[in-house]
């Protein structure tokens, strides 16, 4: 089946101070219609950037963004208006993404009658309550004729699901849509949007630093772990958070504390070599991980770029040249003082 | 535990004053600290844990009265400091050396116009510590914190990562060899990996120098980790205390019950999360009685009427909750393997 969207041989590159930020580098990612994808990753690996290009909001420097089988430049006239109604994003804080002086009922009004999606009031009125309801802020009379600030926090962020939902999108991109919001109420708003893609066959595009929040969002779907700009390894969600690949991937997931004190404290973590993520103007050479792999083989990953690809004995892709081509990862400690000495 | 108490808090109410009215933050509030001790705060946002905690160090914003209660502080020498009647030069010098802090986001709490080595020297002068002893202090730290000591020592805040610069700050607050240390979301706009550096970090410092920590956080599984206690905040109210394994194996507070089921968990395959219905209250005027009580699952009338007081239970339990017994029944219920 085609898919719904696909980023091909993606680079972003952008200019800060003259200096050349590669933030995106050979991207290659598809998503189906009804999917759920994860992007993780630590903050300056170009999950927000994927996410973006994915909604529109920025273009690629070299590469090419299909939607259903066709180059987005080919979507001209009615049919651009229609991509970009189709593809939305949610941010993550709704105290910026909402404007403060505008009542519910308004933040929702605008889109529907700027993009002609009713034609009398009480369409309106009547899509404005439905769309609340969607979103569980009910009863919708009582929030209405509210403003942003006499909402919390989750209710907010509702609102700007309701607020994306106004011109029935096909991709939603959440970039950290839940992150600002507390624990008790987060886990609501993500059955909500489960359910969402149900009922309207929405795709979702889950950004987050939040490894545990996207094995349980996207339990169903797939995850992609990006480091400085490259996807590393991508999988169905269950294969990627039991049996990582990508050494970044183990130390990842290593590395998160758990809700659990026996657990938590008896956890392996995974030493790296280094601690410095190196800057995007001096990305090391062949694998962008190697200096910091407790895992790095010479004369391998620091000269060749790894493509993704299926290790042996994984369901999943990783992009190591010594996990693809042999098998197993040997520490490197090994690898230089093979006695242990 | 007989007297190793170093921080004694008891009845401690604090409340700001707003347009509004009243904003009740924190409501007799009651714990102690011992020596050694992690104690873990955990609760979402506006529940009071850094006003408790900003009120432990005096350092509450102009709007804000402590209405009630006590700190008691006990020196090394086993001497009691109230802090409360502190003036301000003895607040001064209380602080940093008896009680350091480390807050959220590492730069803003250091100048970004001097460099670490004059922080350090600055803090040393202010406490009276002569500059060689400090800078080897700040060394002998930086280098137990795993940061380069000298290319540190060296530098302005903006050469550091931000991870370096947590670290900084946490080796900064051992300067003075306090008893207790306070930290504020120490980990919470870090990334993962930085964290986990921070966490182990911690660690190695607690064992090394055996200081007492009071730690906020929303974040479950960092508390998990890291506390010998665990204290869960709702509304301004301390609802439940207890042994870190206790507070998670057996919690016999409804909300703290709920925060459990709400935090996924990375090594649980497919599992069912429960959210917590309704958003917290507002502090100007809470529910009566419980003030959990309209977002909680086990509310019956007592809930509504009669604020249940902190009482002990088992195992160096406290909690306060009209239904502890069901909720002891129901964690058993949904236990994971």
């Amino acid at each position: 089946m085609t898919p719904l969207i696909e980023l091909k041989h993606v680079y972003r590159h952008f200019e800060v101070n003259r200096q050349r930020l590669p933030v995106l580098q050979d991207i290659n990612l598809s998503i189906a219609a009804n999917e759920i994808v994860c992007l993780v990753g630590e903050s300056g690996c170009g999950k927000t950037t994927t996410g973006k290009i994915l909604a529109g909001l920025l273009g690629p420097s070299s590469g090419e963004v299909l939607i259903e089988g066709r180059p987005r430049a080919s979507y001209t006239g009615r049919e651009a208006a229609l991509l970009r109604r189709a593809l939305q994003i949610v941010h993550q804080d709704p105290f910026a993404s909402i404007n403060p002086a505008h009542t519910i009922g308004q933040i929702l009004g605008f889109p529907l009658q700027r993009h002609g999606m009713v034609r009398s009031r009480a369409e309106l009125r009547r899509r404005i309550w439905e769309l609340l309801t969607l979103v569980d802020l009910t009863p919708p009379g009582d929030i209405v004729n509210k403003f942003p600030h006499q909402l919390s926090g989750g209710q907010r962020q509702r609102v700007s699901i309701a607020r994306v939902l106004t011109v029935n999108p096909r991709l939603i991109v959440a970039d950290e849509a839940v992150s600002m919001v507390d624990v008790s109420i987060r886990i609501g708003i993500l059955k909500m949007l489960h359910r969402l893609r149900e009922q309207l066959n929405l795709s979702i595009v889950f950004i987050t630093h939040d490894l545990a929040l996207a094995k349980y969002f996207a339990w169903d779907g797939r995850i992609a772990v990006m480091y400085l700009g490259r996807i590393v390894e991508i999988g169905r969600t269950p294969d990627v958070i039991a049996h990582p690949a990508h050494p970044y991937t183990r130390a990842l997931l290593a590395a998160v504390p758990e809700a659990d004190p026996e657990l938590t404290r008896h956890k392996q973590h995974l030493e790296l070599r280094s601690e410095d993520i190196p800057r995007l103007t001096e990305i090391p050479p062949g694998c962008a991980f190697h200096p910091r792999c407790p895992f790095f083989v010479p004369g391998v990953c620091d000269t060749r770029v790894p493509p993704l690809e299926p290790p042996p004995d994984y369901n999943q892709l990783a992009a190591c040249i010594p996990l693809v081509e042999t098998g197993r990862l040997i520490p490197y400690t090994e690898r230089v003082n093979p006695d242990g000495r | 535990m007989p007297n190793d108490v170093v921080v004694s808090v008891r009845d401690l109410s604090v409340s700001y004053l707003a347009r509004r009215g009243r904003v009740r933050a924190v409501n007799r509030a009651s714990f102690d600290l011992h020596a050694g001790e992690t104690l873990a705060l955990i609760g979402e946002s506006g529940c009071g844990k850094s006003t408790l905690n900003l009120a432990l160090i005096r350092q509450l914003p102009k709007n804000a009265t402590i209405d009630s209660g006590s700190i008691l502080y006990t020196r090394r020498d086993k001497s009691v400091v109230d802090v409360l009647k502190l003036n301000k030069a003895e607040l001064r010098r209380f602080l940093w050396s008896e009680f350091a802090m480390v807050f959220q986001g590492a730069l803003n709490s250091l100048n970004p116009v001097i460099r670490v080595s004059d922080m350090v020297y600055d803090t040393a002068a202010a406490h009276g510590l002569n500059k060689a002893a400090a800078e080897k202090r700040a060394l002998h730290l930086f280098e137990k914190v795993r940061l380069d000591p000298y290319r540190v020592f060296r530098a302005y805040p903006h050469e550091l990562s931000g991870g370096m610069r947590q670290r900084v700050l946490l080796a900064m607050s051992l300067l003075l060899q306090p008893q207790v240390v306070i930290m504020d979301e120490p980990t919470t706009a870090v990334d993962i990996l930085t964290q986990r550096s921070i966490l182990d970090v911690l660690q190695t410092l607690r064992e090394e120098l055996n200081f007492s920590v009071i730690f906020i956080s929303h974040d479950l599984a960092v508390a998990a980790e890291i506390a010998d206690t665990i204290a869960t905040m709702y509304a301004g109210d301390i609802v439940e205390v207890g042994p870190v394994n206790e507070v998670f194996y057996r919690p016999r507070h409804a909300y703290t019950l709920a925060l459990l089921n709400a935090a996924p968990r990375l090594s649980a395959g497919a599992e069912e999360l429960y959210s917590i219905p309704g958003s917290p209250p507002d502090l100007i005027h809470p529910p009566p009685g419980c003030k959990f009580h309209p977002r909680c699952t086990f509310a019956t009338e007592v809930c509504r009427t009669v604020l249940p007081p902190l009482v002990a239970a088992e195992a160096g339990h406290q909690v306060a909750c009209h239904h502890t017994d069901d909720v002891v029944t129901a964690y058993r219920k949904v236990s994971r393997a």
